[in-house]
């Protein structure tokens, strides 16, 4: 089945509502705090969202690792396995909120669109850096005298949680308001950055920054979910690759770990060369 | 090293592997931390401190 870009948007909105259905979270300033938030979301999502009803990945493993009794997140890195190995980056193309905002922006007109640049490649790495340093290292070994630490990804970088958290909160609560400093000032910076560079880049966060992103990469090449090119079909016309908006050609490798899994090559193919599922043929 | 990725036993095995991670961290009471965390207003996230 080939996937038309707009109902794959649809698809991305509806989960989107759907882990960030506590509505009245919204009206009254408020974040929700039931039991549901036991359970992490595959995408990222901030859990001070006010209508986040599941917990970050990203944040829940900076918790557990950062807590003084706990220094292995095995449920959530657990977690994140699972959803790799069964379906690899299928979560960044059709499951996180974050990954829709910047496709939604990327489709503003901007006068010059930057498909990639020199140092491109050696800049995705960046994200498997941060992944190491601010989501496990840090956390891990600078701690205070209780023996925590801080979630320094989502402190120091995260644009997701001021948008979902840090803006509709404060302009809700007067106290919150009244503790806004400097770090407010700089997350809101680095979002004014990712919004500017999402008009002018393909999901810039997602390709250079994102933790999830770079964990999930990983899986890429063996999940169990996985596109294949039927090399006897194929009239290497390039289409596939011309259309990959992470820049990855599909012939060399279809299950690259840039690939997000959007299905746009599947659709540019002209000769149905190219499928995906579950099975192994 | 290509045979043993364009099998699906790998992922399998990987996916079972990450449903023992989580029935092991469930088991030791990591889910506690999780949830403590994701109800409170976390600070950090949005901006405040």
């Amino acid at each position: 089945m080939k996937i038309n870009e707009w109902s794959r948007h649809g698809i991305q909105a509806l989960w989107a509502l759907l882990t960030n259905s506590y509505l009245a979270g919204f009206l009254q300033g408020k974040i929700y705090k039931g039991n549901l938030k036991k359970i992490c979301v595959p995408g990222l999502n901030c859990y001070s969202c006010p209508g986040a009803v599941g917990a970050c990945p990203i944040g829940a493993i900076q918790a557990v690792v950062g807590s003084w009794n706990f220094k292995m997140a095995y449920y959530v890195i657990g977690f994140l396995i699972f959803i790799g190995a069964m379906i690899g980056r299928v979560v960044c193309g059709f499951l996180c909120p974050f990954g829709l905002i910047q496709e939604l922006l990327h489709k503003i007109p901007f006068p010059k669109k930057i498909r990639t640049f020199y140092g491109d490649i050696l800049l995705r790495k960046l994200k498997y850096v941060i992944f190491a340093v601010f989501v496990i290292l840090l956390p891990l070994f600078v701690v205070d005298i209780m023996g925590q630490g801080a979630p320094y990804f989502c402190k120091l970088i995260c644009p997701a949680g001021m948008l979902e958290g840090g803006i509709p909160l404060v302009l809700m609560n007067q106290s919150l308001q009244s503790a806004v400093g400097w770090l407010y000032a700089w997350k809101g910076v680095l979002l004014m950055i990712t919004i500017i560079l999402s008009m002018i880049i393909y999901r810039p966060f997602c390709k250079y920054i994102c933790p999830l992103g770079a964990l999930y990469s990983v899986f890429n090449p063996i999940s169990i979910f996985r596109y294949r090119v039927d090399d006897e079909k194929c009239v290497h016309c390039g289409k596939c690759a011309q259309t990959c908006q992470m820049q990855v050609n599909p012939v060399e490798n279809a299950n690259h770990p840039e690939c997000i899994r959007c299905g746009r090559c599947k659709k540019a193919c002209p000769v149905g060369a190219i499928s995906c599922g579950m099975r192994n043929r | 090293m290509a045979k043993i990725r364009e099998s699906r036993w790998i992922g399998i095995v990987i996916a079972m592997l990450g449903i023992l991670m989580m029935g092991y961290g469930i088991c030791r009471g990591e889910v506690d931390v999780v949830l403590a965390k994701a109800v409170r207003i976390c600070l950090e996230c949005i901006g405040i401190g």
